[in-house]
């Protein structure tokens, strides 16, 4: 049957609408769900973005061969040359200033004096070796070509975006759902709303509905950041990257409203909350590989809906993968998804 | 429009031996009341006389342990969902979402409704025209108070239930939401309210239960009610480092009825201008100063200090 009234008068739309409003007319959910995990990429990317390879520093002792040396030396870009004092150079050694001293001997020999437990003097010893041997003359019998490989992808700001995306998804659904619903059975709202003839079914899925379409922009504005200012991969399909989304959207959603189906007071039901997201940022490979955990936790690690969203956003972003290759992680989602809302669901206190 | 079930030769509400208990308090000990249609009907009682959970009972918030509820002829178990549409309630303790506006409260509330009245004309009935785009957090506790009933008021219901709607405001808020109901009552709603306000209950009900310890004590029309203080005055005095004699008092010209309630007296009269002279001229003679001396016509409050032996703001 037709329901003759306008589109916005009916429940699940106003309902939904209260969701919006609610959202944003707080100013600060609106920074730590939009705002707050750029500022975060942004910061981390900076930090462990890839520098340009390095120069090694090297001391070469002022004596009367030394002039040819540094000639010799400064010709290669590796190297940072300096004309010390004996006395100086070995201070600077010893401090770490300097990778190398290089010190002519009487002829054509010349001393090299280093750490050989730096890996940077080593390189160092290495490369000043070539570039003086060569500079004598030395043919290389074999004819060797440099290909650079430098490629997005591998670098920790790839890693680093999907897994702050995957937080962001669980922390912004879990709150997102929790909170308020905590906060309308605290202030007696859930209990004046089921005495009204409103469907119970329709106001839980206006919070599904609400954070699906937040969904959007959230996912958005991060992928977007990450894509033109850091150069992050985007392999996959994007429908591929949304269904992951909304399906890990939705579990997170159905595990915020099974913490918040019985708690009275939103002190409570933070408790509750970070009792389940802390493992989660731990465990589940936001800032670091989850590989790194023992072979023994990995079933469990592996189980969190954290590590399931965040394994299905790189494999998607960084490797391309589409919905064959995802079978285990959105299997776990979907378990989740449903375990989470039929208990949620049952156990839910409405007054 | 009707609703479907509703059979209009039944009454309002119908409640027969309402038992409800919580652990081993029993909130409410056995309560018979009928509710005509169209009447605006009180229930008086002091704090924890289990008023709330009645009304509650009624609204299907809570269940009943014992006996029943019909509400516009129809149970909570057969019909919730026609009850729920034909009754409108206004909760003791709910905080509307601060961030909406009232215009989108009373539409929120209004989306709920089968059956629903423009959301203007809601607003302006309870006088919120001006404040219609104001968010909820920026209202007066008396704004807040209309604001609810709006929301009630937006289902066009039968019956509304009011728990203790004007507890905390001011008079003037008071006064302005005592108007709204009568206005209910005017339109042909029929109006269960509780309060612990005598004068709330004699102005606006058309009968009043008093409630205590979960049982009907008295029940009747404001006026029936003053007339079992048995006159129609009354004066109350307290002395200074003296006591009275109780029988003394009670054999003074034209007083009915004598009370002591901690240290206040208390007479019930039924020709003032006999017993103030003859009660001065006792006092003289103890000898005892007099603290404190007021005459009042009778109101609920007396009806129950009468029927309980305390006041009803004692709890």
């Amino acid at each position: 049957m037709a329901d003759p009234r306008h589109w916005r008068e009916r429940a699940i739309v106003q309902l939904t609408l209260a969701r919006f409003r609610e959202f944003y007319r707080e100013p600060e959910a609106m920074f730590w769900t939009f705002i707050f995990p750029i500022i975060m990429a942004a910061g981390l990317g900076l930090a462990f973005r890839n520098k340009p390879p390095e120069t090694l520093k090297v001391a070469v002792v002022r004596n009367a061969a030394a002039g040819a040396i540094v000639t010799g030396l400064t010709r290669d870009r590796q190297l940072d040359v300096q004309l010390l004092d004996d006395s100086v150079a070995t201070r600077y050694l010893r401090t770490g200033k300097v990778a190398l001293v290089v010190a002519a001997k009487g002829g054509a020999a010349v001393e090299y004096r280093f750490d050989d437990t730096r890996p940077e003097s080593i390189s160092a010893r290495r490369i000043v070796d070539d570039a003086l041997q060569r500079g004598n003359g030395r043919q290389d019998p074999v004819v060797t070509a440099d290909a650079l490989v430098r490629e997005p992808g591998s670098r920790y700001i790839d890693f680093l975006i999907p897994g702050l995306l995957g937080m962001n998804l669980m922390a912004s659904s879990m709150w997102g759902i929790g909170f308020t619903v905590v906060d309308q059975r605290r202030k007696k709202l859930l209990k004046r709303f089921v005495a009204t003839p409103m469907s119970r079914a329709e106001y839980l899925l206006s919070f599904l509905l609400a954070r699906l379409t937040l969904l959007v922009v959230e996912v958005g504005t991060l992928v977007t950041f990450g894509v033109l200012v850091f150069g992050v991969p985007l392999r996959g399909s994007v429908a591929t990257l949304s269904v992951v989304c909304l399906l890990g959207s939705l579990a997170f959603g159905g595990l915020g409203l099974l913490i918040a189906a019985r708690p009275k007071t939103v002190e409570a039901a933070s408790g509750l909350m970070n009792f389940a997201m802390l493992p989660m940022w731990v465990l589940s490979g936001v800032f670091f590989s989850s590989a790194n955990f023992p072979d023994a936790m990995q079933p469990l690690v592996k189980a969190l809906p954290l590590t399931a969203v965040n394994d299905a956003l790189r494999a998607i972003m960084l490797e391309g993968a589409g919905f064959a290759d995802l079978g285990l992680p959105l299997s776990i989602l979907t378990a989740w998804l449903v375990i989470c809302f039929t208990v949620a669901l049952r156990i839910f206190r409405w007054r | 429009m009707k609703p479907l079930v509703s059979k209009d030769a039944s009454p309002a509400l119908a409640i027969v031996g309402l038992i409800k208990r919580y652990g081993d308090v029993t909130a409410v000990a056995g309560l018979d009341l009928t509710v005509s249609r169209g009447e605006c009907f009180g229930l008086l009682g002091p704090n924890g006389a289990g008023k709330t959970t009645t009304i509650e009972i009624c609204e299907g918030l809570n269940e009943a342990d014992e006996g029943e509820v019909r509400v516009l002829g129809m149970t909570h178990r057969e019909h919730p969902d026609e009850i729920r549409a034909a009754i409108g309630i206004s909760l003791q303790e709910t905080q509307l979402t601060e961030k909406l506006t009232v215009e989108e409260t009373v539409q929120l509330f209004q989306s709920f409704y089968p059956r629903r009245r423009p959301v203007d004309e809601v607003i302006a009935a309870v006088q919120l025209g001006e404040k219609r785009h104001a968010r909820v957090g920026s209202l007066s506790g008396g704004q807040k108070q209309r604001l609810a009933l709006a929301c009630a008021l937006v289902g066009d219901p039968e019956l509304f239930f009011l728990d203790e709607p004007t507890t905390g405001l001011d008079p003037q808020s008071r006064r302005q939401l005592w108007e709204l109901i009568t206005r209910f009552k005017a339109e042909g709603r029929t109006v269960v309210i509780t309060t612990h306000y005598m004068d709330e209950a004699e102005q606006l009900c058309d009968r009043v239960a008093i409630v205590d310890h979960g049982k009907i004590i008295a029940l009747g029309t404001p006026r029936e009610l003053i007339a079992l203080v048995g006159s129609e005055h009354v004066v109350e005095f307290r002395l200074e480092s003296a006591t009275a004699d109780l029988q003394t008092l009670g054999a003074l010209p034209g007083v009915t009825r004598v009370k002591a309630v901690d240290d206040r007296y208390q007479l019930d009269v039924s020709q003032v201008h006999q017993t103030i002279p003859a009660l001065l001229e006792y006092l003289t003679g103890i000898p005892a100063t007099l603290a404190d001396l007021v005459t009042h016509t009778a109101t609920l409050e007396d009806v129950f200090v009468h029927l309980t032996g305390r006041h009803l703001r004692d709890g």
